[in-house]
């Protein structure tokens, strides 16, 4: 039997405002437990919400970078729920007039596209955290009112695969806008999914299982690649879906049923009647509307157009904000982007990779990266001794053409200097000499390399190659 | 030496000035009142003589002095004062001292009143009567047999019965204009949005307003003036400007039109409330004032729709008291859902369960479109009456309510005829507008009598000025309670 996936994605997203989103404590993460409390925020009787502006303004960028259309009138209403981490026993939400609706978002399956629909984009107030310890609770009440943004995607994803896509398309959006950290492990962003599978050709969804408790975004796919074969086989051993929420288990590579708390929650959603509806100031939107940065599909198209990069190039390097802006400030000074690029996505990339760091934060500035590959075109350097040139610039933060100065990794190519070195490594290496001279051209690399080795890599290749070519054939 | 505590803040403030009396004589003469009448009153909530003295004693003796500088003023037991016991007479909330001041009291406070104490309520201000309250029920000083109204009918008494200058209340539906028709003194429910609700403890958000209970309606316009204003702490205050209430409530009602809504006229208003009403509307009319009968053609749904609004707000605003950060956690608790049950159990009175689980039903899943839904919409149709009213009047005018006060005990065991007790007052809550009762007669038991103005939209400065040109040519509320 041939089945397809069904996910839709519910990703929370802290927003980086200042202060929360209905009272003037700080944001900052780490502090002392409620340390970052007031009565506001801790639930008080008598305390009152007031709308953080910054928070409503970073939800509409992301609502405008998803395309979304934004609600006129923006209101909130209140979610009635009992638990000792919801100081006021009902969370302030948006309902049945989210913030926004209706948005797309792009992902790159293979060669081809794909778009992902965004029901929904709210507002909401995070709750606080609870540490359960062994015979009692304890509450911190930091994270209480934290602005958060719930972004649900409409059940449009058919793998875990594409499901991991989004969240890098969306993370990477997010990024661009500068709305949240997005860092998953502090929970800045959060991902619960729904999943259902159905027979090839149905129209009818499945019953589907919602997925918590994933803390990255390969988490979420192994989840999700775990879930829907564990739903496949119930299926084909005859059994039915229960529709529940499940917990993965990281460690195990399992999810599993969370013990079930209460029935269905009645919610009880009505107007919040503490914040006064107000509508979207049309001004305020045309200037979030301004203050949007080329976001990483126009950018992505724009750098295969103006830089002739290919799409691969380019979805790599515009998949992070700051890449792609290393990208564009070393192409300005240095006109090979295709040597930019290839360095990036090379040898710095897999240092980033290595050291866990961030392009921003790399002693190897554009400028230096520029000046080193103008280095390798004029013949200051050669290629090889770059590579280690990189590595040094970016240990040391030093200039290029210092370091190559003072080091002494200028290329030789003067041939007065490698002749005594080319007849060396002939007399040192007669067997490959002979080789070479009977036809075997492999013999000849070899002995480039030793001349190569003899000079630390500073060696001019092509002349290298020359001279021992025409010392050997010419005492033929 | 006269009995300071008989007269009002505005005789106060003259004889200050003049140097005549200092605030600790007036103090001293409050505290003896309370030590002499409050046993039979019970019009206070949390009360402690030294703390009260301190506060006078601590006054700023700089010449400059705030407008309200050593009046003395009690405040309903809703309305948070910083490291105060502050309970909703409640004993969900047992021992609760907020650590912040509800924006009235920093406003008072900064005009140099002194803050004397709190003063009974019926729990979360659920109840026409007072006899909600965990502390046991305040009486009318007029009879002490007989309810003082609520609820704010702890603010009513003390003021009515000279334990107070003035007082602060709170009304979602009538609960201070009804406990202050029923006491025989003044009270004023702004316009929603007039004055901040920051650290009034919620009953129903859209609904409730601070506003004070007073001797006369010089010092209504007084303390109103205090406490007005917008506040950023509170998304419904308005921005907007308050007015010198003293000096426009002065002028003449002359040409003024006020209506006179014969849907408040009916069965069930006690005749000797209506003929003190009739004499009210003839008087404003010798003072040049024109009265025309009218209709408010939704009046008879207004009782319906609070209750559901209302309680709906309030099951949601009252989820908090749960036993987890403050007030009572019931002991003996095994885990979090037997904390929240025995906690809220044991913590809220019969009438806070029962309006608790009438708006969570209201708010269903199910129930939502038939009740809470409707009543929304019911709520607008009222406010339209007013609207259209208010195009052709510049008042209107009511009883306060359909009867003197009520026995205790006569009504607390039967909840619909409880309620009925605000069926003229809560239509001013649903439509968002302001209202004031003042004296206008006494029934032959000798119980006052409530006449209820009620006004555009913020425009306090008409509904005072027709209290005041009344109350100028009456003398009802200067007769006092023998007690």
């Amino acid at each position: 039997m041939s089945y397809e996936i069904v996910i839709g994605l519910e990703v929370h997203l802290q927003l980086n405002t200042k202060s929360k989103v209905f009272c003037g404590c700080s944001t900052d993460f780490g502090s002392a437990p409620n340390t970052q409390t007031c009565p506001v925020c801790l639930g008080f009787p008598g305390s009152l919400p007031v709308l953080n502006r910054q928070a409503l303004e970073l939800g509409a960028r992301v609502a405008i970078a998803l395309s979304c259309q934004i609600a006129k009138e923006i209101r909130f209403d209140r979610k009635n729920y009992f638990y000792p981490d919801l100081p006021k026993d009902y969370q302030i939400s948006q309902f049945d007039q989210p913030l926004a609706q209706h948005g797309i978002l792009n992902i790159v399956t293979g060669e081809s596209e794909k778009k992902i629909r965004i029901r929904r984009v709210h507002l909401e107030e995070d709750t606080g955290k609870l540490f359960h310890q062994k015979d009692h609770s304890l509450i911190d009440f930091n994270r209480s009112g934290m602005p958060l943004l719930e972004i649900v995607s409409e059940p449009d994803m058919n793998s875990p695969e594409e499901a991991y896509l989004y969240l890098t398309a969306l993370k990477s959006i997010l990024e661009y806008i500068d709305v949240s950290d997005c860092n998953m492990e502090e929970g800045s962003l959060r991902c619960d999914a729904n999943i259902s599978i159905r027979k090839k050709g149905d129209s009818v969804l499945g019953t589907k299982t919602e997925i918590k408790n994933m803390n990255s975004f390969k988490g979420v796919k192994a989840a999700l690649e775990y879930e829907s074969k564990r739903q496949m086989d119930s299926l084909e051993g005859g059994k039915r879906i229960v529709q529940e929420t499940r917990l993965y288990n990281a460690e195990k590579c399992v999810t599993e049923p969370m013990r079930s708390k209460e029935e269905a929650h009645d919610y009880r959603y009505f107007p919040e009647p503490d914040l006064v509806p107000f509508d979207f100031e049309e001004s305020l939107l045309e200037r979030i509307h301004k203050d949007i940065p080329e976001l990483p599909e126009p950018k992505k198209n724009r750098f295969i157009k103006d830089y002739l990069l290919s799409n691969y190039d380019a979805a790599v390097i515009v998949s992070d904000k700051n890449t792609a802006n290393y990208f564009e400030k070393c192409v300005g000074l240095y006109d090979n982007p295709k040597a930019v690029a290839n360095w990036l996505m090379g040898d710095i990339s897999a240092y980033i990779k290595e050291n866990n760091v961030l392009i921003k934060d790399l002693n190897l500035k554009p400028e230096h990266l520029a000046d080193m590959l103008k280095m390798i075109d004029s013949g200051v350097i050669t290629g090889k001794i770059a590579k280690t040139l990189l590595i040094e610039v970016i240990k040391t933060g030093i200039d290029p053409r210092k370091l190559v100065k003072e080091k002494g990794l200028e290329q030789i190519s003067d041939v007065s200097l490698l002749e005594a070195t080319t007849s060396q490594v002939i007399s040192e290496n007669p067997k490959s000499a002979e080789d070479f001279k009977n036809g075997k051209e492999n013999a000849l690399m070899f002995l480039v390399g030793k001349v190569m080795q003899k000079t630390k890599g500073r060696a001019d290749p092509s002349k290298v190659n020359g001279m021992l070519r025409e010392k050997l054939k010419g005492a033929e | 030496m006269m009995e300071l505590n008989t007269l009002t803040a505005h005789n106060l403030i003259e004889l200050l000035k003049k140097g005549d009396i200092s605030p600790l004589d007036i103090c001293n003469n409050i505290i003896n009142r309370i030590e002499k009448t409050e046993k039979s009153l019970a019009a206070l909530a949390h009360f402690d003589k030294e703390k009260a003295l301190e506060r006078c004693g601590n006054l700023r003796k700089t010449a400059e002095k705030g407008g309200l500088w050593g009046i003395p003023i009690f405040i309903k037991d809703n309305i948070c004062v910083k490291d105060e016991l502050t309970t909703c007479s409640s004993k969900i909330l047992k021992g609760f001292k907020p650590p912040y001041n509800a924006t009235v009291i920093d406003k008072l406070t900064s005009l140099d009143a002194i803050l004397m104490g709190k003063t009974n309520m019926d729990e979360f201000a659920f109840g026409s009567s007072t006899e909600t309250s965990c502390y046991g029920p305040t009486r009318n000083p007029w009879d002490l047999e007989r309810i003082p109204g609520g609820s704010s009918g702890g603010s009513a008494a003390a003021v009515a019965g000279d334990e107070a200058i003035f007082a602060l209340g709170s009304d979602t539906g009538g609960s201070i204009r009804q406990p202050a028709g029923v006491c025989g003194v003044v009270g004023l429910k702004p316009t929603y949005g007039r004055v901040s609700r920051y650290g009034l403890i919620a009953f129903a958000s859209s609904l409730d307003q601070i506003g004070p209970i007073t001797k006369d309606v010089e010092d209504a316009a007084i303390l109103l003036k205090a406490i007005s204003g917008h506040d950023e702490m509170d998304s419904t205050s308005a921005d907007m400007p308050v007015p010198d209430y003293l000096s426009g409530m002065k002028k003449s009602i002359k040409g003024l039109k006020i209506g006179v809504p014969k849907e408040y006229f009916i069965d069930g208003l006690d005749k000797e409330v209506k003929d003190s009403i009739k004499a009210a509307i003839e008087k404003l009319e010798k003072l040049g004032a024109v009265c025309e009968d009218m209709s408010l053609p939704h009046t008879e749904y207004a009782v319906s729709v609070y209750y559901l609004v209302a309680t709906a707000e309030a099951s949601s605003n009252l989820a908090r008291f749960d036993g987890v950060q403050y007030g009572l956690r019931a002991d003996n608790i095994k885990s979090m859902m037997d904390m929240y049950k025995k906690t809220r159990k044991e913590g809220f009175g019969d009438e806070a369960k029962r309006r608790i689980i009438l708006g969570t039903f209201a708010l269903s899943s199910g129930y939502y479109d038939a009740y809470y839904s409707k009543a929304l919409k019911v709520r607008t149709l009222i406010r339209t009456d007013f609207d259209k009213a208010f195009q052709k009047f510049d008042a209107i005018v009511t009883p306060t309510s359909p009867t003197a006060a009520f026995k205790i005990g006569e009504k607390i065991s039967d909840p619909l005829t409880m309620y009925l007790s605000d069926i003229f007052t809560i239509s001013a809550n649903l439509a968002g507008i302001p209202g004031i009762s003042i004296p206008c007669g006494f029934t032959k038991n000798n119980l006052p009598i409530g006449l209820q103005i009620l006004g555009k939209p913020f425009d306090e400065e008409t509904i005072l000025k027709v209290a005041y040109n009344y109350e100028q040519n009456t003398d009802w509320h200067k007769r006092k309670p023998k007690l």
